[in-house]
């Protein structure tokens, strides 16, 4: 045994990567011989040495990852075209387009406008540069190389293929925390997980596509640098929380959890110098990194969401310091006491010093998209944009489990292995999971950072379970002593390997080294397990493996129902099951690009602004990126005035054309006058006086399109721009023409005349509708219609009556008298 | 009185077991600290004194003064041989760390004063 365990030494180190760099763990050499027994005989067994084999399946599995990641997510580019989906993506792509042929100088500086008509856009200080950056590189590296491809492609394909690394990135992260073995499970579990999936499609060119590779990119790297306390790593983590800072607004997450992990470290009495070090460079760093970003600005230096993060790193210097002083000092008790209520009066001094400069001004408050995190009714009072939309609303219990499955069952149990074997690392990772349920739990948008702590926690939950009950072969081993084993991780090594050796079935496979685990901590258990026999652990396999398998139909089945719409083609489904395309909104947009004066402007609801700019290339008054809410507020009145009122804005924001989605005739319900109560309601907020929302509402406090409905409602612009000639239609003859098949009912007010707007087009299913807006008459319409003539009194005809005159036939009045010889006298009259 | 007279005491214990037990290497360092913190002192004022106007430009400074502070703390601490168990770093890789984070820092103080 000894000699074999020389000729070994190599695979000792090897094998020590395979135990997840635990250095303790290199002081066991007894476990490292019997190790190095067992693979030796695999060794020469086989070609194949272990940590080769293990190597080998680690790349297929997160091969296999990568490509299921990316394979799901490609349902709508089979289903319908590569074609960029939803709204926001519309915006990205179009600067992105605009980059690639201007440059990179000129995409920073580009002012836009077309969009937000009179005001334009400064488009570079506005925008988290990541994403189309991250485009451009990609596209400009292939041009490069001679590959040319469309930078509609490379923007279709950007969130799946970054899909993959952020498994890697997961498999990174999960292997620094607990094993390679559970690294490998959240890989495979973020690929194809619904929660990230339905936010990184093909075709949904956001940037949360690229954030969640840097978030779990940037906490690989921070774990990494706690644990091993290295400026090298420590540096990386900063750069790569740079590329967060300029892909997306969550990145106020990462500086928000790290510091608060920081303190926790510190209340929990885990202080080390790799902290002081890994936080002190991650923070200064990372701070002067993200001023970069025109955007950010001097926000983290400036607002009260940056403010505990510097709250911390002033606390970690001044516990430094304390710390270092205390090493100076030969041990006193007193000293202690002193030592913390130092520590205590700089933590209070900190954080008064940040309350008082939020008072003074100096530090803005919280801003209402985050402060809406914590009050959940404020955006519903103060701020309704943020109300309306539909991804801010709270999340409902079933919705975590579409998009979770098995891992939200799993999660709180690898949150329990966690904390009961708890390390620097897990505190951060139970901290993460905390805060993200809670999260999670307000807003639905949020479910996605949830996403990957929940990959990351049923993995080592199922990792810690299968470490047990896959290992088939110490199950008849009873009555070893237990030597007990003093690392936390499932990843240690057993006397009973002892007892393997001898018990090997000749040509029975062996268990690659690094899998072999049995839980060791508790020493009463170990005599428990062998009543465990192999054919139950097996049969239990087996149903883990049943319910993975179920788990990854599920996955696939909700990416492909529920999150690959591209919502800009609609589909639906004939009788004989054929498809049938809705192709009204790029049909709409495209009848704007040919038809319409190029500086023409177009008037419409915020949500479909983007599109409008990105496919019509027309000026848009509102669109999606909503900063400007006396302008929306300006639009919404005048979609709920009546047509008067309505073409005095439009004619003060001087607007040519009109354009409103209707969905009555194919039964579409996302459409205007689903979302009219949101127009009303924020044109409220900034006219209080003439809009009133009660007024669009029957007595009963109904929404009602018929004749039931408010008149106020019946005779709005919005309503009758969606409703003209729809009172013509008869879609079915079952139903009444004008029957609206979105609301059920037929509409209250039909055949009406539109005064100041003419229709221009309507799509094939009247889901566009677009309205011209006609200048003013040039000649006033009189009062009277009918013309009245003023005649001159006849000479033939007297208003006077001779009284008692009789009107004798053939009689003529007045009949001259003719004297002769005198001149006939003039004429009176 | 005694309260005073024993934080002198601990003060000039401090002193006298500073001087003895830190290597030459590390009160090198500790001069530069002390060095980078006056500096830092130095702009902080200024701005007190005289305004914020390009206050990237005083960001930039300050920061590169708080970074160099920190990275110079840094290599001290891994150079320091009682922190040997904690960090297992040679002397020279510690020093390419140190070199590394500096040029990024410097690079983006560069970029950031306008």
């Amino acid at each position: 045994m000894a000699a074999k365990v020389t000729t070994n030494q190599s695979s000792i180190k090897d094998d020590s990567e395979l135990t997840a760099n635990d250095p303790e763990l290199q002081t066991n050499v007894s476990s490292k011989k019997r190790l190095s027994s067992s693979s030796n005989m695999l060794a020469t067994s086989s070609l194949i040495s272990p940590t080769g084999l293990t190597s080998l399946i680690s790349f297929i599995v997160l091969t296999c990852a990568y490509i299921s990641g990316f394979m799901s997510r490609l349902f709508s580019v089979i289903r319908f075209e590569s074609i960029i989906h939803e709204f926001d993506p519309w915006f990205n792509y179009r600067s992105t387009a605009y980059m690639t042929e201007n440059g990179f100088y000129n995409f920073l500086n580009w002012f836009d406008e077309l969009a937000w008509y009179p005001l334009g856009r400064i488009v570079g200080g506005t925008i988290y540069p990541g994403l189309m950056v991250t485009s451009g590189v990609i596209h400009w590296f292939l041009h490069m190389i001679n590959i040319p491809i469309h930078i509609r492609e490379i923007c279709v394909f950007l969130a799946p293929f970054f899909s993959g690394l952020t498994a890697l990135a997961t498999y990174l992260f999960t292997k620094e925390l607990w094993s390679r073995r559970a690294g490998l499970f959240a890989a495979a579990f973020i690929a194809i997980a619904p929660g990230y999936s339905s936010r990184s499609v093909a075709g949904s060119y956001d940037n949360e596509g690229i954030a969640i590779f840097a978030l779990m990119f940037t906490y690989f790297l921070w774990i990494r640098s706690v644990k091993t306390g290295s400026v090298f790593w420590s540096s990386c983590t900063a750069l790569s929380y740079f590329y967060m800072v300029s892909a997306w607004g969550g990145y106020v997450f990462i500086i928000n959890l790290i510091p608060v992990h920081v303190f926790v470290l510190i209340v929990l009495r885990r202080y080390s110098l790799r902290l002081y070090v890994s936080y002190s460079i991650f923070y200064i760093l990372g701070l002067i990194l993200s001023m970069q970003i025109p955007f950010v600005g001097f926000q983290p230096v400036r607002t009260s969401e940056h403010m505990l993060a510097a709250g911390v790193f002033a606390l970690l210097q001044a516990y430094a310091f304390i710390d270092y002083l205390y090493t100076k000092i030969p041990r006193a008790a007193d000293i202690k006491q002193l030592f913390f209520g130092l520590i205590m009066i700089v933590g209070l001094i900190v954080f008064a010093a940040v309350v008082v400069l939020t008072y003074a001004g100096y530090i803005a408050p919280w801003s209402g998209r985050f402060y809406s995190l914590w009050d959940t009714n404020y955006a519903k009072i103060h701020i309704p944009i943020i109300a309306s939309v539909s991804e801010h609303q709270p999340t409902t219990w079933t919705s975590f489990f579409f998009d979770l499955h098995l891992l939200i069952c799993l999660f709180p149990v690898g949150a329990w292995f966690c904390i009961k074997e708890l390390t620097d690392e897990r505190v951060f990772i139970v901290l993460y999971a905390v805060f993200a349920s809670y999260f999670a739990g307000v807003m639905i948008r949020l479910m996605l950072t949830l996403t990957p702590c929940v990959c990351v926690l049923a993995a080592i939950a199922l990792s810690k379970t299968l470490d047990y009950y896959a290992d088939t072969e110490t199950s008849d081993m009873s009555t070893s002593p237990v030597v007990p084993t003093n690392d936390g991780d499932g990843d240690d090594t057993e006397s009973d390997k002892n007892n393997r050796n001898l018990y090997d079935k000749a040509g029975k496979p062996k268990p690659i080294p690094g899998r072999r685990g049995t839980p060791g901590t508790n020493p009463e258990a170990e005599e428990d397990t062998s009543i465990v026999s192999s054919n139950i652990k097996t049969v239990v396999v087996i149903c883990i493996a049943m319910m993975l398998m179920l788990f990854a139909v599920h996955c696939t089945w909700v990416t492909s129902n529920a999150y690959s719409s591209p919502s800009i083609v609609l589909a639906s489904y004939n009788n004989d099951g054929s498809r049938y395309i809705i192709d009204d909104f790029r049909e709409a947009y495209y009848w704007l690009r040919k038809n319409t004066p190029e500086r023409a402007r177009v008037m419409s609801w915020w949500d479909y602004g983007y599109q409008i700019a990105g496919m019509g290339n027309r000026t848009v008054l509102v669109d999606n990126n909503t900063w400007n809410n006396s302008h929306i507020a300006l639009v919404g009145k005048a979609m709920s005035s009546n047509e008067t009122e309505a073409y005095k804005i439009m004619t003060m924001l001087d607007v040519d054309y009109v354009l409103v989605i209707f969905g009555g005739m194919i039964g579409y319900s996302g459409d205007d006058i689903n979302k009219f109560l949101w127009m009303v309601r924020i044109a409220e907020g900034e006219h209080p006086k003439d809009i009133r929302e009660q007024d669009y509402f029957t007595e009963n406090g109904e929404f009602r399109v018929d004749r039931t409905g408010s008149p106020v409602l019946l005779n709005c612009l919005m309503y009758k721009l969606c409703y003209y000639r729809f009172g013509e239609l008869q879609t079915d003859f079952r139903s009444p023409p004008g029957f609206d098949r979105t609301r059920h009912v037929e509409i209250g007010n039909k055949n009406f005349d539109l005064q100041h707007v003419e229709e221009a087009y309507t799509t094939e299913h009247w889901i566009v509708r677009i309205y011209k807006v006609k200048k003013l008459a040039n000649r006033l319409q009189a009062k009277n219609a009918l013309r009245q003539v003023q005649r001159r009194k006849s000479i033939y005809s007297t208003t006077k009556k001779v009284a008692g005159q009789a009107r004798k036939q053939g009689v003529i009045l007045n009949k001259p008298q003719i004297k002769k010889g005198t001149k006939i006298s003039k004429r009176k009259t | 009185m005694s309260q005073l007279g024993q934080v002198a005491g601990i003060l000039g214990k401090l002193n006298n077991e500073y001087q003895t037990t830190t290597p030459k290497k590390l009160k090198l360092i500790d001069a530069y600290l002390v060095y980078v913190l006056l500096t830092g002192i130095v702009q902080f004022a200024y701005c007190l004194l005289v305004g914020t106007f390009p206050f990237n430009s005083f960001l930039s400074g300050f920061i590169s003064t708080v970074g160099c502070f920190i990275l110079g703390a840094s290599l001290r601490i891994q150079l320091n041989k009682a922190n040997q168990s904690t960090f297992n770093v040679s002397p020279e890789r510690a020093f390419a760390d140190f070199v590394f984070a500096h040029v990024i820092l410097h690079l983006v103080v560069v970029n950031f004063i306008g």
